[in-house]
């Protein structure tokens, strides 16, 4: 029986995963080792949760494509796995409400487990009527009980310090983030990293909520410098998982026409953010 | 682990001859080997008539080059750690092909040593377009420490490497038994 002392943490990473790559893929292991090493934490499940196209990215492909690699490269993952909720929506999803949505799944989950005990046999029915009420009168003196595991949101520190770039994010989903799920963060330059939330009285208000992991070895594996080599004819061969490169180099996924994708096109954050400071201002 | 490691490429393979020498074989002796390899396995473009020996014309000769990283570059300057004569055999008879690693200047190292000068022409020094720090000191580290390396290291070697309990802390190994299974040799 594991400790009942212990939170259950999800962590769900969020971004364009075009393509995704074996420095995505570390992230997940060195966030669960720190997590679970600090006693407090078990790590139970990894969720890739690739962008939707909405976003509106240069460069960015199609999610059915960058769904397919992300699910190749977690083949061989016991723990991480990949959600297409969040690709298959039609506007793009603020960071908070995909949050949100997984945090809910959890919840749901977790009642569903407490409301229906398996009926073994006819002649239980009785036993299990008195399961039910009693669990519902445990259901209202707990309200935030620790069963249900909590969704951390994980990134590299170009997301933590993504936060201060204007209108990209909203200050309540920040505050939301932080404040309400949390964030593990993996970065080289801890001390960067620290400044950064130092300097922010959001950040600094829920830094307890704010895990820093120290990656000690220089992994500059992004999707950018992928799509570059792509583009050159250079070897991508042990940066991303093999299945990938095979279905990158079948379907011929990135190309310069790809890079074009969405040119000129105004990310949707910022589209969002400044129609609403906009708005906000001229009803004033 | 290499072969285990190599087993999706279609170019690299896995050569044991120096791994079974009984003695330390130096580095210029497996370039030998491996070159007197290469001419004993060409193809036969000329004909084979009795008798008659075949000597293939130079292009036809793949050129066998030492492939290494920067820090064995630096090596070269450590006292007693190469002869002289085998730096400069290395480097003009063969070649090398030396990819870049954070924090070494090979430019620098080049331009420290006469011998590494003079045959600059046949040193290609590779810039890594993708820094990856990735260290096998760090490997053993990790899982020392119980650490993941998923996605460090191929499946297969990681597999390997726990059926056979390697590089778990405490696991003897060789060498100075003043040094423990931690200590600061790379």
């Amino acid at each position: 029986m594991e400790n009942p002392q212990k939170t259950e943490v999800v962590l769900l990473a969020c971004g364009s995963f075009n393509p995704v790559t074996n420095m995505h893929l570390r992230l997940f292991e060195l966030a669960r080792d720190h997590m679970n090493a600090t006693g407090k934490y078990r790590v139970i499940k990894g969720i890739i949760s690739p962008v939707g196209d909405a976003y509106k990215k240069k460069g960015l492909i199609s999610a059915h494509h960058r769904v397919i690699m992300a699910q190749l490269a977690t083949q061989t993952s016991s723990w991480v796995e990949v959600d297409t909720w969040e690709s298959l929506q039609k506007e793009w999803v603020e960071t908070a409400k995909v949050l949100r949505h997984h945090q809910e799944k959890l919840e749901a989950r977790g009642c569903e487990q407490q409301d229906s005990p398996v009926l073994e046999r006819p002649g239980r029915k009785r036993k299990w009527a008195e399961q039910r009420s009693e669990l519902n009168q445990k259901k209202t003196l707990e309200p935030q009980r620790k069963d249900v595991p909590e969704v951390k949101l994980l990134c590299g520190a170009d997301l933590l310090e993504s936060f201060g770039v204007p209108n990209l994010w909203k200050r309540e989903d920040i505050a939301n983030i932080v404040g309400d799920y949390g964030l593990v963060c993996v970065t080289r330059a801890g001390n960067d990293a620290q400044r950064f939330i130092y300097e922010s009285d959001v950040l600094w208000r829920h830094q307890a909520n704010i895990h820093l992991v120290n990656e000690w070895i220089t992994n500059d594996i992004s999707s950018t410098k992928i799509r570059r080599a792509l583009r050159r004819s250079q070897s991508i061969r042990y940066l991303v998982p093999d299945l990938v490169q095979e279905y990158i180099e079948k379907h011929n996924l990135y190309s310069a026409e790809s890079e074009e994708r969405n040119v000129g096109v105004i990310l949707a954050p910022l589209q969002r953010n400044t129609a609403a400071t906009n708005s906000r201002t001229t009803t004033a | 682990m290499v072969r285990l490691a190599l087993q999706t490429s279609d170019w690299i393979r896995v050569d044991p001859w120096e791994s079974e020498q009984a003695q330390w074989t130096e580095t210029v002796k497996v370039l030998r080997h491996h070159h007197s390899e290469l001419l004993r396995y060409l193809p036969q473009e000329e004909g084979r008539g009795q008798g008659r020996a075949v000597s293939p014309a130079p292009a036809a000769v793949p050129e066998l080059k030492l492939l290494c990283g920067a820090d064995i570059l630096k090596t070269f300057q450590t006292p007693n750690l190469w002869k002289d004569e085998h730096i400069q055999e290395i480097v003009e008879k063969f070649g090398l092909v030396c990819v870049g690693r954070a924090g070494h200047d090979l430019k620098g190292y080049i331009s420290d040593s006469p011998i590494l000068q003079r045959c600059q022409h046949n040193i290609l020094l590779v810039r890594e377009p993708v820094q990856n720090d990735i260290s096998s000191t760090y490997i053993r580290r990790a899982l020392g420490h119980g650490q993941s390396v998923k996605y460090l290291l191929p499946d297969t070697v990681i597999a390997y490497i726990k059926d056979h309990n390697l590089y778990s802390t405490g696991s003897s190994c060789k060498g100075n038994s003043a040094q423990n299974s931690e200590g600061e040799a790379s």
